[in-house]
């Protein structure tokens, strides 16, 4: 009971760092249709500002909490920068272009932003300080679940609830909604489009950064191309849960996370990967939008 | 159309014959590994090695009377990349090669060097089937295979630190599978339990399944066959875990950038690395050169790049020619006096002279373990 105890934290870990940069993907796909292949180096540049950020920190005396949650501001700030600059420069010309064109801009975006990093920083790998500070009353379960994880878990949570209802009840929500609906009616009726399309993605780059400084603080190390990575199984969850559909890239990193944990624990780690992707294929055929996704009609 | 057609033929003809200035002047060393990308703190010391060791050989007037050239192609350890970068030093027709760094990226190549009939000699490339199988006769080392440090590994963990339940993992890789299924092997002709015998993919996001598996099995060691990043997480997620493991593990761990990303957690680890010859004068003066010309101490294989370099370029002299048959027989003929102390090579291209020792991490640096 122990060890299933155990796998079912280590996936719920993962899944919760899928589901974190997952939202980012569902986000922007949700409102304009675009696969922003990109994100993950957004997470990846928030990590790095925030490493950054919290050595000069350091030599200035901030540690603990305050320093975590300044770095992380710092790289919030940093990576809506990027996200807003980039959506200004690869995907807003591209509006009206084939959905192909701005799907392939957003993957030269990545290789340039992977290889802008790797030139201005170093293609070394570097250790990532434990930015999360140990919090003593969730000692006793470290055997289980470390603060750092639990962390991360109750993050993605907060997010989540954050996000649905920012969207279900606010009004610039109410205003992504409607361009997600028919962009052109939205513009027609007076909504600011152009704005709500930043809005979009300086949100989701602000959590790919949340997301960035958290797993490194668990991981402890970083380097340029963890992005790719993480992007490409982030990107699963989302697809699994539902493309989107907010509450569906949680369930579907949460998903994709407790499949490669019981998979590695009860198979084998060299099939970690056929099961996961296997899983995606086998959801796919059956939900094709994925789990929690809408099919929408096209209309004529 | 016509004039079209015209200026295309002149301009390849103009592209053609600035490809054919120069030939047969100098002897050409190509210099093969990963330069850049995440290992290149492997590669990068072979090279300043291979550069070190020309320019000596050129500041004697070179050899044969010819100056030797280095050609440096960068294959970031990823096979792919490193059958392209041979193609490229076939087509600049180099009379031999100094590398690759990696199993995996060396094995790719091999094949495109042997079918164009040139010597290859590696500091680093450790998978024992690139000499032991035979298929290529074109093939050197001066570090010791595999099997080698598979052997000092499974010693090492049964006898010094008494573990009877291992759990062996690697990263499905050329160099790191090859390590595991040796480790298993001499474990089970030993008569030691092996708990757990898998692979996990390199570069993903967190590695505590495999670790929970590791505990669940209640091994007393681990025995990892692959690199530095992915032993890192392992080794700081077991750590945090309050797991006290021991972890042993290849030349591909003993790097101080592992100890570098690992930081604290990196304490009490075990690696494998080439012995340490660092005291002999050969070695000294070999590192004192580095640290004159570069400002820095040399990393990973620099001595075993020096003494490959040195063994390969002095082998050209006493065969008296760059012919791929005459090198490869003084190769295997002559005992050469390199930082690693006298070396020669045998039937197979194993270096005759050269062994592994067992390293410990102790307060931040890895040390001699007894």
């Amino acid at each position: 009971m122990d060890y299933f105890l155990e796998l079912f934290f280590g996936g719920l870990t993962r899944g919760s760092i899928y589901a974190l940069i997952a939202l980012g993907y569902t986000m922007v796909y949700g409102i304009i249709q675009l696969i922003n292949f990109a994100h993950g180096e957004i997470y990846m540049i928030g990590a790095f500002t925030a490493l950054i950020a919290a050595s000069v920190l350091t030599l200035l005396g901030f540690n603990g909490f305050s320093l975590l949650c300044l770095a992380g501001l710092i790289a919030v700030i940093y990576s809506a920068a990027y996200g807003y600059t980039m959506e200004k420069i690869a995907y807003k010309p591209l509006r009206q272009a084939p959905r192909l064109s701005p799907l392939i801009s957003a993957i030269g975006m990545s290789i340039f932003l992977q290889n802008y990093v790797l030139l201005a920083q170093t293609s070394d790998f570097l250790s990532f300080p434990a930015l999360i500070p140990e919090i003593a009353f969730l000692d006793r379960f470290a055997a289980f679940m470390m603060p750092s994880e639990v962390i991360i878990f109750v993050t993605t949570a907060v997010v989540m609830i954050c996000l649905t209802v920012f969207i279900k009840f606010t009004r610039i929500g109410k205003a992504m909604r409607a361009t997600s609906q028919d962009k052109t009616m939205a513009m027609l009726l007076g909504v600011n489009v152009d704005r709500v399309i930043s809005v979009t993605f300086i949100i989701g780059s602000a959590l790919a950064a949340v997301g960035g400084v958290l797993i490194s603080s668990h991981i402890g190390q970083i380097n340029f191309y963890i992005g790719f990575i993480a992007g490409i199984k982030a990107f699963t969850a989302a697809v699994l849960g539902g493309i989107g559909s907010i509450p569906g890239a949680v369930l579907g990193g949460l998903i994709l996370g407790w499949t490669e944990s019981f998979a590695t624990g009860y198979v084998s780690s060299d099939y970690e990967d056929v099961f996961a992707f296997g899983l995606l294929v086998f959801i796919l055929i059956f939900r094709p939008a994925g789990i929690l996704g809408k099919s929408s009609s096209e209309k004529v | 159309m016509k004039s079209f057609f015209v200026s295309l033929v002149t301009i390849m003809a103009i592209l053609c014959l600035s490809g054919t200035v120069l030939a047969g002047d100098t002897i050409k060393i190509g210099v093969a590994g990963a330069h850049s990308g995440d290992l290149a703190s492997y590669g990068l010391p072979s090279l300043n090695a291979a550069q070190l060791v020309i320019d000596d050989v050129n500041a004697k007037g070179g050899i044969l009377g010819k100056k030797v050239e280095l050609i440096r192609v960068d294959d970031v350890c990823k096979p792919e990349v490193a059958a392209n970068a041979a193609q490229k030093l076939v087509s600049d027709k180099v009379d031999a090669v100094v590398g690759h760094i990696c199993s995996g990226a060396t094995k790719a190549a091999l094949g495109i060097y042997r079918d164009a009939k040139i010597n290859v000699i590696s500091p680093s490339a450790t998978n024992v089937e690139l000499t032991k199988s035979g298929e290529y006769p074109n093939f050197f080392r001066t570090i010791a295979p595999d099997d080698a440090q598979a052997r000092l590994e499974v010693d090492f963990a049964m006898k010094k630190l008494k573990s009877k339940r291992f759990a062996v993992i690697h990263d499905k890789g050329d160099y790191g599978k090859g390590l595991a299924e040796f480790a298993k092997g001499f474990l089970d002709k030993a008569g030691a339990k092996v708990v757990l015998f898998e692979g996990i993919t390199p570069g993903a996001v967190d590695y505590t399944a495999i670790v929970n598996k590791i505990k669940q099995a209640k091994a007393d060691a681990v025995i990892f066959g692959g690199y530095h990043p992915e032993a890192a997480k392992i080794v700081m997620t077991m750590r945090k875990k309050r797991m006290t493991t021991a972890f042993i593990s290849d030349d591909g761990v003993k790097d101080d950038t592992f100890i570098k990303v690992a930081g604290k957690y990196a304490e009490g680890v075990y690696a494998t690395g080439p012995i340490d010859t660092s005291k002999s004068p050969q070695a000294i003066a070999a590192i004192e050169q580095h640290k004159k010309r570069f400002n820095a101490d040399p990393g990973a294989f620099y001595l075993n790049a020096y003494a490959a370099t040195q063994a390969l370029l002095g082998a050209i002299a006493k065969a008296g020619s760059t012919d791929y048959a005459a090198v490869s027989k003084a190769l295997r003929t002559q005992w050469v006096e390199t930082p690693l102390g006298k070396i020669s090579f045998d039937a197979k291209g194993d270096a005759k002279g050269i062994g592994f020792s067992m390293y410990v991490v102790k307060n931040g640096r890895y040390v001699l373990a007894n």
